[in-house]
């Protein structure tokens, strides 16, 4: 039934139409990818007839008018299962109460199904307004075909073609059959619709999976049961790096319920990989549980069982005083620049490590069948996880199905899959399919960490009471600062050096990487700058951006940086958060702003504290620019909310510490997260709309939030706060 | 191992486990109502509350055992069709990330409402105080409760 049409629809990709049986019609756009995405392409008819579509994008119109959306990016909150099929809806002139967003499996003709970086939107925008347009070029050439009329004369609306001047309408799926006789439109005559006349875009959308969540459908990977299904939880050594010498698992098996006990003293090269350790396998999780208290098992647990912060914190000192640290970047004359100063400050910071605390603890189901395997993961990184466990088990990729599930929260750590190769390694030696799940001490103790951090600068302003000079060292675990990293490119003597601190911690991205933390340090100290040069903080900020344009990135990978687009999200929030207002002692205003994952966002956080040091955050003012388009303006507010939230919680409580090797906190009691009383009482959002390609929003409202609380802090009770979390700096003032 | 004769969403069922094992696993790995979640295991993060009588109880730190005699409700079984207030209200608004969470916040909030059928913001900081939200939809979840308890005044007519 299917027809190859496919004239080019942009450099990467080709659509492909078929005629449904019925009188449907089907589009998909295909990746023109490298490697094994072309050979998935390349299937055969009958695979493809049967059903086994693989297209990026695919949208469907059945004969009733139901319109078909599939969605290929792992959900963990970010919304984008509802907001990229909202853009082909929009395009196609759909009717959204008539959509339905089905969750497609891995596979790599659908290109990346990565749930990361704010990547989504960005790469997806203008495909998926592409087949959306041109479903619905070929649904107007139907009707127009019909009546005899000039398809320029009808447009798409709501689910109908409509003829202005007859006055005729015929709905999508009358015309799908016909639609799916005619060719696919050319790129070059492909008319998208002008963003003025967006009916669905830019409006706010509830979540497609809304009413299943509310009324505790499965949806999660933790909710997978399967028939015969078995439980296992998985006991590490509590020193990474470790490994098993011996357990006493006869007597764990002996223990009701029971199924299996067994060493696994496989490790991978990676820390974030698999790591040994004894897995127990159950009747039912809390059989697994229950067992496992009674484990006992000796570590071997060299080399990293004498770490702890304090050595850390002094093996930093030792670097920023004697060094060696490795020069990153250096602009201008830095001795002159200081010594003609007229203010000189000098500071160090730090931040704790903190965990993902996923609220949907790591779990994974698994099914090993001799050569085959199928895989439920809560993962946002599916392929990744395909290609370990396939290559930890020994058979094709293609024969390791996975499933991707709804996730119970990302923020980076679910694009690590160690569950996945912890899984796979129990389930292959279990004749059954076995669901791991980890226990929040193991997800605390385990996660692979955002990662701490020491820091000292120095910095110089100038009898005008401008910057001109910023030194910086950075002693770092992970995630080392680049030659672009705020404020380099905008200070005129400029230097920055780093030294990588020996150690085997696990650690990976937690929600904008890098930025999350180094806003704060960066943001905090310009706000000390601001304040010695006895400058309005706003008005010292904006300055650094006067007169620039857009700053190239340094080397091949750099990024460039808008400095008019930062100049504008700062100005705004400045102005909704009535900035300069006068306030009490106790109360004050900061400002945070940081550029990362292409959007510019800047935050104005109203505080209040007591005399006895105890803080409340009164009003968050974000101002944001992801550029021309919001597409879902419900899930864009929430993601802005979630990162305000989210940004507060980390900076305020989160802690882990580090002693002999080990995280001695082990669950929510020893570990704070923000509660609903402690949240901002208002957070005001504005997007301010510039003419460049929309971008992600999981990621770059986060970092802001930080600085712009711990400057408020500041200037409400002459406190600086140069530590994370919060909770270390007792904030008491008379 | 023994046998429980527990009453899920108006329904009668006998389940086999060991006394000690918290009613969240029952729920969970033998009913199948996977809807009630996991997150801590101890009582801190609110995933796993049920209604016990009514009353909202943290079943991962609540024995099968204690729960014989009593009504038990979980999400699943708050309206026959997710056509109570406060899930019309959570779909109106958009409240859900994740999503992990919200069974836990649904279930106390309704346990807040029927007490208290229009709470003030200072009603819902404290019922709402023990329910974790990773991904930080407080705000919404606060409009959510006030949306509710609208609702259901509307429907109920005045008093
Ligand atoms: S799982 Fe019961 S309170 Fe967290
Ligand atoms: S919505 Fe994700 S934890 Fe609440």
């Amino acid at each position: 039934m299917s027809r190859e049409v496919s004239p080019p629809l942009d450099r990467r990709g080709f659509l492909k139409l078929s005629a449904l049986a019925g009188g449907g019609l089907m589009l998909a756009h295909y990746l023109r990818a490298a490697g094994s995405a072309r050979d998935e392409i390349a299937k055969p008819t009958q695979e493809r007839e049967r059903g086994g579509f693989t297209p990026s994008v695919f949208l469907s119109i059945a004969p009733d008018g139901e319109v078909t959306i599939f969605s290929a990016r792992p959900e963990v909150g970010q919304g984008i299962r509802t907001s990229l099929p909202m853009v082909v809806a929009e395009e196609l002139g759909a009717d959204w109460r008539r959509v339905k967003v089905v969750p497609a499996p891995l596979n790599p003709a659908y290109g990346q199904q990565v749930a990361g970086g704010s990547t989504s939107t960005p790469n997806s925008y203008l495909p998926m307004r592409r087949v959306g347009a041109a479903a619905r070029t070929m649904l107007i050439g139907a009707a127009a075909g019909g009546w005899g009329v000039p398809p320029g004369e009808c447009r798409a609306e709501g689910g109908f073609v409509h003829h202005g001047a007859s006055g005729r309408s015929a709905d999508f799926g009358s015309l799908a059959a016909a639609a799916a006789q005619l060719p696919v439109p050319d790129e070059k005559g492909l008319v998208l619709k002008d963003p003025a006349d967006f009916k669905l875009l830019g409006t706010r959308v509830g979540g497609v999976d809304n009413p299943a969540i509310v009324t505790g459908k499965p949806l999660f990977g933790i909710d997978l049961v399967l028939p015969e299904m078995l439980y296992a939880v998985y006991e590490r050594c509590p020193v990474w790096g470790g490994r098993v010498r011996k357990a006493n698992l006869e007597h764990v098996k002996s223990l009701p319920g029971v199924r299996e006990a067994f060493v696994v003293n496989e490790a991978s090269a990676k820390v974030t990989g698999l790591v040994p350790g004894v897995a127990i396998v159950a009747r039912s999780t809390w059989e697994a549980i229950r067992a496992r208290k009674q484990l006992q098992v000796s570590w071997e647990e060299e080399p990293f069982a004498e770490s702890s912060w304090e050595k850390f914190a002094a093996e930093a000192k030792a670097l920023f005083d004697r060094g060696p640290m490795e020069e990153i970047r250096r602009d201008g004359d830095l001795d002159r620049a200081f010594s003609g100063a007229a203010k000189v400050v000098q500071a160090d910071y730090a931040h704790a490590f903190i965990s993902h605390a996923n609220l949907e603890p790591q779990n994974c189901t698994a099914r090993v069948q001799g050569d085959r395997a199928e895989f439920w993961a809560p993962t946002q990184n599916p392929a990744d996880g395909q290609a370990a466990v396939a290559a930890y088990l020994g058979i094709p990729p293609a024969q390791l199905t996975v499933h991707i599930t709804r996730i119970g929260g990302g923020f980076g750590r679910r694009l690590h899959s160690d569950f996945m190769l912890e899984a796979a390694a129990i389930a292959r030696r279990v004749a059954a399919p076995v669901k791991l799940t980890w226990t929040r001490e193991d997800d605390l103790r385990h996660d692979h960490f955002r990662p701490g951090g020491f820091h000292r600068l120095r910095g110089a302003v100038d009898a005008a009471g401008r910057l001109s000079a910023w030194s910086g060292q950075q002693a770092y675990f992970d995630q080392g600062l680049g030659a672009d990293t705020f404020p380099g490119r905008f200070v005129p003597a400029y230097l920055l050096r780093t030294a990588k601190l020996d150690n085997g911690i696990p650690m990976g991205p937690w929600r904008a990487p890098g930025s999350c933390t180094h806003a704060f340090v960066a943001g905090s100290f310009l706000d000390e700058l601001a304040h010695a040069a006895g400058r309005d903080p706003v008005a010292f900020a904006l300055e650094l951006f006067d007169s620039r344009a857009v700053v190239p990135g340094t080397g091949p990978k750099g990024v460039p940086y808008d400095a008019p687009r930062m100049r504008g999200v700062i100005a705004l929030a400045a102005e909704k958060s009535g900035w300069g207002r006068p306030l009490p002692r106790g109360r004050g205003m900061g400002l945070g702003f940081y550029f990362c994952h292409q959007g510019y966002v800047a935050e104005v956080a109203e505080v209040t504290v007591s005399r006895g040091g105890d803080l409340a955050v009164e009003r968050v003012v974000a101002a944001v620019d992801v550029g021309s388009q919001i597409v879902n303006l419900s899930g864009a507010e929430a993601q802005v909310q979630g990162a305000v939230i989210d940004g507060l919680s980390a900076a305020w409580r989160q802690e882990l510490d580090i002693q002999r090797g080990r995280v001695p906190q082990s669950n929510f009691h020893e570990y704070a997260l923000l509660r609903l009383p402690a949240a901002p009482k208002a957070i005001d959002i504005h997007f301010l709309k510039t003419d460049h390609p929309p971008t992600g929003l999981g990621e770059p409202a986060l970092p802001p939030l930080a600085p712009a609380v711990a400057n408020a802090v500041f200037a409400a009770t002459g406190i600086r706060i140069r530590q994370l979390p919060f909770s270390r700096t007792s904030l008491a003032w008379l | 191992m023994s046998t429980h004769t527990l009453n899920v969403n108006g329904k009668t069922l006998s389940v086999e486990a060991a006394p000690d094992t918290p009613l969240l696993w029952v729920l969970r790995d033998q009913l199948g109502l996977v809807g009630t979640k996991f997150g801590c295991g101890i009582g801190q993060c609110g995933a796993c509350t049920v209604h016990l009588d009514g009353t909202p109880a943290r079943s991962c730190v609540t024995r099968v055992s204690a729960t014989a005699q009593r009504k038990i409700t979980t999400i699943e079984g708050l309206s026959a069709d997710g056509s109570h207030p406060l899930q019309e209200a959570w779909c109106e608004l958009d409240v859900p990330q994740c999503g992990y969470c919200q069974a836990g916040q649904i279930m106390t909030a309704a346990a807040l409402l029927s007490r208290k059928p229009r709470p003030s913001d200072g009603d819902i900081d404290e019922a709402m105080s023990g329910i974790l939200c990773r991904c930080g939809t407080y705000l919404r979840i606060r409009s959510g409760i006030h949306r509710a308890s609208e609702k259901a005044a509307r429907t109920k007519g005045p008093t």
